[in-house]
């Protein structure tokens, strides 16, 4: 394997995406760097959904005229190419409503684990029993599991983040024990940027019978993800951020799990014989796929993973690392800048987020709006790291594939006026 | 240019010299009001003298809008009748409220106008809108008229 990877032709690839050409706030060129919140659709994405309603559109898994049997082959071949995607087999790939349902789905089966059968025992918390989470979440991995703990009992820690914005793994033998039956952490800071390393969690998942959940939203798009290498029992990620559309999230599951796992929510499509008084239910994914799935959503990922897979998921990082480190650099320059995450390119994804000295990062976020910089701006969603780095909030840049240098500069250039606006030095 | 419409010189000099800020007792009653979309924070504290508004004091963490606005709001509604300080209160959200088509009356708003350019971003009203609510919320905790 060579090491050479060719760099993207960003000017060709920024041609399949429409809205990457408008201009925004009086007929500025719009510089988007908030792929981080939701990307931008290639024409293919688009075109992908559109022709699968112009062309196949039926309720899929049932009935038995000619469009189902093409709605259920679409739907299908979407899943087993967005598995491939993420090193895993069709049956391991649950599509939820967003990948927040995803990680609710699993706390939600733990929760229903005590009424369930005694092959959902593993699954089963109560006091006395620990949930690890980190310091860096999402919300999303954050609130679901501080409820499951309040449900059931359980008791939730977290691992640490140290002033670098890394994870603090020098308590993990302490913190992760017997007593931990989940370790949920995100595989990349949605704020920091930090690549987190999975391999010594789960190691030590592994010796004290963790199941191990992963957020992946920020990895799965933006780099190379083989979620059976790294081992982990669960992950999730979400569609609109891998240039797919927006109501689908996909959890993955190893076979075992989801077979011995209760369903969250319940009904139409998930089950395998219903009675007046009782129900048996189908085998995974359609046990967690309660209702009519989202099918031409899921169709247009499958379009999506295509897209990314003929880019080839090693360039997209290999770019938007160039960009990562080009906009760390340039910040660097300019006096008053805390960058909050990692402050060089190792171990860390294409997420910038830092605060300006005197000036309110809403008010920084205003201020390169009005040059048609697209940012995002307060505590993106992680409002404990903000507080254990002891900032209210922060100014956020994400980069992705279609990004260039161009856009870069033109960032450093918006932050720099953003400074002289408000006449801080 | 919008930005300049926006960033009014009225609603920088508040922010960098803000009036009234800082918690004071006496007070009759407190509100904690936070934006969950940004994280800024407001305590504001009122304190009634019949049906005078005293004092509002205040503290928190924000942007320049939430922070202009807050001080802009004591000097509108301290030394006056609650009914009159209601009032403008009501004109201000009508005012952020209007993305930009209601006219302010400056008799009534006074440096208030200022945050006229900020009804035009829809992201902003709610930053403008921080400190009023903490008012109106506190003055609602003193069982005083809303």
């Amino acid at each position: 394997m060579t090491a050479v990877t060719a760099a993207l032709d960003v000017d060709a690839l920024r041609a399949d995406f429409p809205i990457l050409g408008r201009t925004v706030r009086d007929g500025k060129r719009l510089v988007y760097l908030d792929s981080g919140a939701t990307a931008q659709h290639p024409v293919q994405v688009i075109e992908a959904e559109r022709a699968f309603l112009t062309e196949h559109n039926a309720a899929v898994h049932r009935g038995a005229h000619q469009l189902a049997e093409e709605a259920t082959d679409a739907y299908e071949s979407a899943r087993a190419r967005i598995a491939a995607f993420v090193g895993a087999t069709p049956g391991e790939l649950v599509f939820t409503k967003n990948a927040t349902e995803g990680i609710n789905l699993i706390a939600y089966a733990m929760g229903n684990a005590s009424t369930a059968g005694p092959e959902a025992a593993r699954f089963v918390l109560g006091p006395g029993d620990e949930i690890v989470t980190t310091e860096m979440e999402h919300h999303a991995n954050l609130v679901p599991w501080q409820q499951l703990a309040q449900r059931t009992g359980a008791t939730l820690r977290w691992l640490g983040v140290t002033d670098d914005g890394r994870l603090d793994l020098s308590n993990l033998d302490s913190v992760v024990t017997p007593r931990t039956k989940v370790l949920a952490f995100t595989h990349q800071s949605n704020v920091l940027g930090t690549v987190n390393p999975v391999e010594p969690l789960v190691a030590r998942a592994r010796e004290v019978g963790a199941l191990v959940v992963l957020d992946a939203c920020q990895s799965v798009p933006h780099s190379v993800v083989d979620l059976r290498a790294l081992d982990v029992d669960f992950a999730v990620f979400s569609s609109h951020k891998m240039l797919g559309p927006y109501g689908l999230g996909v959890l993955y599951g190893r076979q075992e799990l989801l077979a011995a796992m209760p369903p969250f929510l319940t009904g139409g499509s998930m089950i395998e014989m219903v009675e007046m008084a009782r129900s048996t239910f189908a085998p995974p994914p359609q046990r967690f796929e309660a209702g009519t799935p989202m099918t031409s959503q899921a169709v247009a990922l499958g379009a999506a993973v295509d897209y990314l897979s003929a880019i080839g998921m090693d360039r997209v990082a290999a770019h938007e690392h160039l960009l990562t480190v080009a906009a760390l650099d340039g910040l660097a320059e300019i006096p008053g800048i805390r960058v909050i995450g990692p402050a060089d390119g190792h171990a860390r994804g294409g997420a910038v987020s830092f605060v300006v000295a005197g000036i309110h990062p809403h008010d920084v976020g205003q201020v390169l709006d009005d040059q048609g910089i697209a940012v995002r701006v307060g505590h993106h969603c992680a409002w404990p790291l903000h507080r254990r780095l002891g900032v209210p909030a922060s100014v956020r840049a994400s980069f992705y594939l279609y990004n260039d240098l161009a856009d870069v500069d033109a960032f450093l250039a918006g932050v720099r006026e953003t400074k002289r606006f408000f006449g801080v030095a | 240019m919008q930005l300049q419409q926006m960033y009014q010189e009225i609603i920088l000099d508040h922010y960098k010299n803000p009036h009234g800020r800082g918690l004071r007792d006496p007070f009759d009653a407190e509100s904690f009001q936070v934006n969950p979309t940004c994280g800024d924070e407001v305590t504001l504290r009122v304190k009634l003298d019949g049906d005078q508004v005293a004092d509002v004091s205040y503290d928190g963490q924000g942007c320049s809008i939430s922070q202009a606005s807050t001080s802009v709001l004591t000097d509108l509604v301290v030394g006056r009748p609650l009914a009159e300080a209601l009032t403008k209160f009501e004109a201000f959200v009508e005012l952020m409220h209007g993305r930009g088509t209601v006219e302010p009356d400056e008799d009534v708003l006074e440096d208030g106008i200022a945050f006229a350019g900020v009804a035009k971003y829809p992201a902003r009203v709610k930053c403008a809108l921080l400190g009023w609510m903490a008012f109106k919320d506190a003055v609602a905790r003193t069982g005083g008229s809303t």
